[in-house]
């Protein structure tokens, strides 16, 4: 029977609520609008040809016959891409990003990874437009490729770019690198850290390529009307990232380009990149008419954004009694094709779970002959995890500690200062540490051979950035709340609880709408768990603006002063005459006639996101003929602040500790020797199913966070972040081995067995 | 970070108003940090400022207190 707890310390009306979500009906109902649904008239649909090869110079490319092919009515290869026309001089030190920017989008000189774009057909139908591919003739040079993150950096390894030097803290390297960027942060003295130690480990841990796994691929809509106007309608968790990403590569105005988010079938970060929009746009230009793409789910495998491969390093040094006296990591982290992997959050969020006196991070960012890596939840914090966790749980073993004790005893709190400089401010990794230990699951005694119980904490330091929100009372006393920021976790009900808990109305009042880049003010991804906090704090100061102009049109109807006037829960009253009262619902039907209807608006850049922090405890079982893990119980552990919708808080636990679970134990891109991914279906990739899985427990502990007048922090990330930890602990207690590679499939926990000398897993 | 142009120091006093002349206090103590923390007159990409522990929203123009900590430190976004 699975539980959910929330442990809370304060309640509002609304927040804290589980209503119906808005979007619910639609969405059950098949009626909600997707990417894929969109379906114009004279529509063409296109086609993106992709390289066969890792890695190889394009020598030529000959669209003619395709051109030729009956029903085909465009063609693009990269020299349709403004920057074919464009000079290094022209572009200045500007010049390495955009192509790099529209090379990802269209090859022009060289590919880069299996399935990069070459050429995109616009067609009557797919079917012509696959046909007409088969008669592109693109002439390859085939080039040494290089997959692995740790062969990437080493001296002589094939150069992805050729121009590419590592950018080493802002000091730019003399000779060419795979090795894309590097950074470093240090506290204290680690040498006297670890000479004080009583206990010094130090382990090697590799994670291999993953992807999000989204059910709906990508897909875009593009028209690109004659007189200039760009329109898309697109699948993403950033209207407005798209339309940036295509004004830089097509080098158009914003204001020419208007970007339609359509519902998303999941994002976990990786539609943030606009991979399709631009494209499609040029082919709707060429056209002349509206174009839609959309990717197979081999193209989303082999031509999106997965999550890094990583390799790590890790040494703790410890005192007999647990307290950690120095740490110290390197992580290398593969970008894929261009620059740009989370190596360098990683480094932040490796040891941030702990009061750290010592410390010393260095951070790798290394581009290989893979698809460009893209944000997968808590980018960098899970592998980081995996390493850090993982030896805690050694050390505990060797020293005979709790490990949770081990945690709390180093737990990081009010006033730590993390490795790179910043002090945690209130957090609430304490109390999840504390809320585990008293769980019943923890508490229960585990039975049965081949079975073990593992724990591991994980951090996310949540965002703010830029979020806009409009709302407008309607004379029925319903509120119209219009945002930019698209909805992948059930923000439309979070965002609509805080704008009916300010108002002091009915939540059913509130109708939010996700609206396009032209009918709201910039608003950045739905992303870095930032929207409930940061489009929340949206809503709130749009909803005071609201009541404020409530209180001026009940002064008029008075004829009083504002200041004589009080707006409480949804009720505008007179401070001294009782008698003079309106509801909310009565004086908006007196808006008409008091000067018309009232807008609130709010547009912020907020701070105080208040960090994020997760434990989660795992029971599993190894069969030791097989090495196949099953989960038997799970138990996720995570402080909401304050949870204001707990069924999705507890969603967004559940659904991180699942993908947890398939990063650890199945999911990765087998690559040949020459980086061709051999597994681009769901079919030989493996994510787990609820056949696999128990219910998954939760317990959501509220340490409001005061940055938010309703203690409101991001919970989207921390929860993938512990699972690989938690299980390859639990794995050791199963089986005595240390699985220090992910994913920790069957066959490897049975050559663990095997190198210890057992005949089976076990 | 950069403290091999600090000569080890991971902290200094300086007297500012804003990032802008943080870093500049910082480049005639160290000559050559101003071009590691700042391209283009911003922040180099991969960066962002931290003051007092929260992010700057602003850069280079956010102001600074008298007792104001600044840290420079990675940039980071999220992903779900």
């Amino acid at each position: 029977m699975t539980s959910n707890q929330v442990l809370s310390e304060v309640e509002f009306n609304v927040v804290g609520k589980r209503p119906i979500r808005p979007d619910g009906v639609d969405k059950v109902t098949g009626r909600a609008q997707y990417g894929a649904d969109t379906n114009m008239t004279g529509a063409l649909q296109a086609k993106v040809l992709r390289s066969p090869y890792p890695h190889a110079r394009i020598k030529s490319i000959d669209v003619s016959k395709a051109e030729a092919f009956p029903g085909v009515k465009a063609v693009i290869t990269a020299k349709d891409l403004p920057f074919a026309a464009l000079s290094k001089e022209e572009l200045g030190d500007g010049y390495t990003a955009l192509k790099y920017a529209s090379d990802h989008m269209m090859a022009s000189d060289k590919v880069l990874f299996k399935g990069h774009p070459i050429a995109a057909i616009a067609a009557v139908n797919a079917h012509v437009a696959e046909s007409a591919m088969a008669l592109i003739q693109v002439d390859y040079e085939e080039l040494e490729s290089v997959v692995d993150v740790r062969e990437a950096m080493k001296d002589g390894a094939p150069l992805v770019h050729e121009d590419l030097r590592t950018n080493d803290m802002g000091q730019i390297s003399d000779k060419p690198s795979n090795i894309a960027a590097h950074m470093s942060y240090s506290t204290g003295d680690i040498d006297k850290g670890f000479a004080e130690a009583d206990l010094v480990m130090e382990r090697e841990y590799t994670t291999a390529t993953v992807h999000q796994g989204y059910i709906e691929p990508h897909n875009s809509t593009a028209f690109w009307n004659t007189d200039g106007q760009l329109n898309i309608w697109t699948s993403t968790q950033g209207s407005f990232a798209v339309r940036a990403a295509v004004a830089n590569v097509l080098r158009l105005p914003v204001s020419k380009i208007k970007v339609t988010p359509m519902e998303i079938g999941g994002g976990f970060g990786g539609k943030i990149t606009a991979y399709l929009d631009a494209i499609t746009a040029v082919l709707s230009k060429k056209a002349g008419v509206p174009v839609r793409t959309l990717m197979t789910r081999s193209e989303v495998f082999e031509a999106s954004g997965p999550a890094p491969a990583s390799w790590m390093r890790v040494k703790i040094g410890v005192k007999n009694n647990g307290k950690m006296t120095a740490v110290e990591t390197d992580i290398a982290m593969d970008a894929g094709a261009y620059p740009g992997s989370p190596a360098m959050q990683a480094i932040v969020c490796a040891f941030a779970c702990y009061d750290v006196t010592n410390g010393k991070v260095d951070g790798y960012d290394v581009v290989v002959n893979k698809p460009k890596t893209a944000a997968y939840r808590a980018p960098g914090s899970p592998q980081a995890a995996f390493g850090v966790e993982s030896l805690i749980d050694e050390i505990c073993g060797e020293l005979k500690l709790d490990p949770i004790e081990f945690r709390l005893l180093n737990a990081a709190k009010e006033g730590t200062r993390r490795i790179e400089g910043l002090v945690a401010k209130r957090i609430g990794l304490v109390e999840c540490l504390e809320a585990a230990r008293d769980h019943d699951h923890y508490k229960s005694k585990l039975s049965g051979e081949n079975t073990g119980r593992g724990v591991a904490c994980g951090y996310w330091p949540n965002r703010g950035f830029q979020s806009s929100v409009v709302m407008t009372v309607h004379f029925d006393g319903t509120v119209s709340l219009l945002m930019g920021s698209v909805d992948i976790g059930g923000t439309r009900a979070s965002i609509a609880q805080q704008t009916a808990e300010t108002l002091g109305i009915a939540y059913e009042d509130v109708k939010p709408t996700i609206v396009d880049t032209d009918s709201i003010g910039y608003t950045f991804i739905t992303g870095g768990s930032r929207t409930s906090f940061a489009t929340g704090l949206a809503a709130i100061t749009a909803a005071d603006d609201v009541k404020e102009q409530m209180i001026t049109r009940a002064a008029k109807i008075w004829d009083t002063s504002e200041d004589d006037i009080e707006y409480v829960n949804g009720t505008v009253s007179h401070k001294s005459d009782e008698e003079l009262k309106f509801s909310f619902k009565d004086l908006a039907r007196q808006l008409a006639t008091t000067g018309g209807t009232i807008s609130g608006r709010s547009n912020i850049d907020p701070t105080g996101e208040g960090n994020g922090y997760a434990v989660h405890l795992v029971d599993l079982k190894v069969d030791p003929e097989t090495g196949k893990t099953d989960v038997t119980r799970y138990t996720a552990v995570q402080d909401a602040g304050k949870a204001v919708h707990p069924g999705y808080v507890e969603g967004q636990m559940q659904g991180g500790a699942v993908q947890g679970i398939g990063w650890a134990l199945n999911e990765e891109y087998f690559f040949d020797p020459t980086g061709k991914m051999l597994n681009p279906t769901f079919l030989d990739y493996r994510m787990p199913t609820t056949l696999d899985l128990p219910m998954i427990d939760t317990v959501i502990v509220e340490v409001a966070n005061p940055g938010h007048p309703y203690g409101v922090r991001g919970v989207g990330e921390p929860a993938i972040v512990p699972p690989m930890a938690a299980i390859g602990n639990a794995i050791h207690g199963a089986t005595g081995h240390r699985m220090r590679s992910l994913p920790m499939t069957p066959g490897k926990i049975l050559e663990a067995g095997w190198e210890n000398g057992n005949s089976s897993g076990g | 970070m950069l403290q091999s142009l600090t000569g080890g120091a991971r902290q200094i006093d300086c007297d500012a108003k804003n990032i802008r002349q943080v870093i500049e206090r910082l480049d005639e103590l160290y000559p050559g940090i101003r071009d590691r923390l700042v391209e283009d007159g911003e922040l180099r990409e991969n960066l962002a400022v931290a003051i007092d522990g929260d992010i700057a929203i602003m850069g280079m123009l956010e102001k600074v207190g008298a007792n104001s900590e600044v840290h420079f430190v990675p940039a980071i976004g999220g992903g779900s």
